[in-house]
């Protein structure tokens, strides 16, 4: 099956005028592959029969934004980025009386609760308040219950163990079924909600906002507006952490910012 | 730095790679004339991790600028970029690179069929896609988009490959314009104006 330019087009205009989504400045590439796998996924034989079931079937727009956007994560994902937040990002932080931490773009929370245990094991999780946001209401459900499958525990286990972690992984969980819970003290400290950052605005000033591979899928002028977004919302020495790939370095709010060694972790300088 | 921008006219070479492909890449990239007349895109398959050593390897080997690719760089020819691990590589209308972290493809990410049908679709006719050693099924599909967007399929010889299971399952299941060992490799790529 073949998708053309000028389908996709029409199929972004159509979501945006019935549904309000808007993902006319996602990244053109990644977007077709996403609607060709989806298409073979739900057994599309054309993309017509794809766009009469968005426009004529509003509860398929859920399975369609849940798809469409990329929800692949997993915890410590990135194990020296979490040694630097672990030794030097949170440290610098922990002398405020109080920690505000955005996840924008969280998924379904596995980066949310790998920051908890960070935050448990400095002593600074009492004193923080992680808000955590997606468009997707369907993973932040996910994420608020805060139930992982089993399997993924030993990839998450090592990695925290990469990243510094010295106690006992399995203490922070319990399994059942093939499914492990993470503890609710982990979670106590968790706001979760919808937000999008194409079009919803600031809410909060923050000390530490994360988004970790979610500029990767926007085009240029996209992240120019969403790292502006983030600009208004983070307070003066802030951080801003970005995906191992991604960069502020195009961005018009880089000359305010102060890049830590090699990890793409950033600091407002005044 | 305007006149290296690439236009779907200039060629793109993208070549793709498992078990084996390293070892096979260094000896083809000495051989490789420095001022290439076409954007050459090198995608392994590696463990996860974001050191970029496989670049710096590479950089030993010749003297054609070679970098690990980040979010939205420019293709420009005459140089080379290689796909970061964990991460599928892309290749937007405008010349740009795009990465995604979505689901592993052939249980990998980044997946050779998914490097090889971007470019196909962005650079139709004016894209070789070349498959080097490795020990799974990846890449097929990806040199089967390529010859239908009117592109150039090549194999590495499987009797050269240190794992031959990948080429031959190209040159069994797919359309392959040529078979080359890594000397002829390099000399069909040379000859490329």
């Amino acid at each position: 099956m073949m998708i053309e330019e000028d389908e996709i087009t029409i199929l972004l205009s159509d979501l945006f005028e019935l549904y309000g989504y808007d993902f006319t400045n996602y990244s053109k590439a990644s977007l077709k592959r996403r609607i060709l796998r989806l298409c073979s996924l739900d057994k599309f034989p054309s993309f017509a029969e794809l766009r009469y079931r968005i426009k004529s079937d509003p509860t398929y727009l859920q399975r369609f934004v849940e798809e469409i956007t990329v929800n692949v994560t997993e915890m410590f994902r990135d194990p020296q980025f979490y040694k630097t937040l672990r030794t030097e990002v949170l440290p610098s932080l922990g002398s405020k009386p109080f920690l505000r931490i955005w996840h924008a773009g969280c998924s379904t929370g596995e980066e949310v609760y790998s920051m908890a245990i960070l935050l448990k094991e400095l002593n600074l999780l009492h004193k923080s308040l992680l808000y955590a946001t997606d468009l997707n209401p369907t993973v932040l459900e996910k994420a608020r219950k805060g139930i992982f499958p089993l399997p993924h525990l030993k990839l998450y286990s090592e990695n925290y163990i990469a990243s510094g972690g010295i106690h006992d992984f399995s203490s922070y969980y319990t399994a059942h079924y093939g499914q492990v819970k993470f503890r609710e003290e982990l979670s106590e400290k968790m706001i979760f909600s919808t937000h999008n950052l194409v079009s919803d605005r600031s809410f909060n000033e923050f000390d530490l906002i994360l988004c970790r591979n979610v500029l990767i899928y926007f085009d240029k002028d996209l992240q120019e507006t969403v790292l502006r977004l983030f600009d208004e919302s983070l307070g003066s020495l802030g951080y801003l952490a970005l995906g191992s790939k991604e960069t502020l370095k195009f961005s018009s709010v880089a000359a305010q910012y102060r890049q830590l060694n090699r990890e793409k972790i950033w600091r407002k300088i005044y | 730095m305007a006149e290296n921008l690439l236009t779907p006219s200039h060629r793109l070479v993208v070549i793709g790679g498992s078990m084996g492909s390293i070892d096979a890449l260094m000896k083809l990239l000495p051989n490789l004339k420095v001022s290439v007349p076409f954007a050459l895109v090198i995608v392994l398959h590696r463990k996860s991790s974001v050191d970029s050593t496989l670049a710096d390897l590479f950089a030993t080997r010749t003297r054609i600028p070679i970098r690990e690719v980040e979010d939205k760089d420019t293709l420009e020819k005459g140089n080379i970029y290689i796909a970061p691990a964990d991460y599928h590589l892309l290749i937007e209308q405008e010349m740009i690179f795009a990465l995604d972290a979505s689901e592993k493809v052939n249980y990998s990410r980044p997946s050779l069929d998914v490097t090889f049908e971007s470019a196909a679709d962005t650079f139709g006719s004016a894209t070789v896609g070349v498959l080097l050693s490795g020990a799974n099924a990846d890449g097929t599909a990806g040199l089967t988009a390529i010859k239908k967007a009117g592109g150039l399929t090549i194999a590495q010889h499987p009797e050269t490959a240190q794992a031959p299971f990948m080429p031959q399952h190209a040159i069994t299941h797919t359309v392959i314009d040529y078979i080359f060992s890594m000397d002829e490799l390099a000399a069909y790529l040379n000859s490329l104006g």
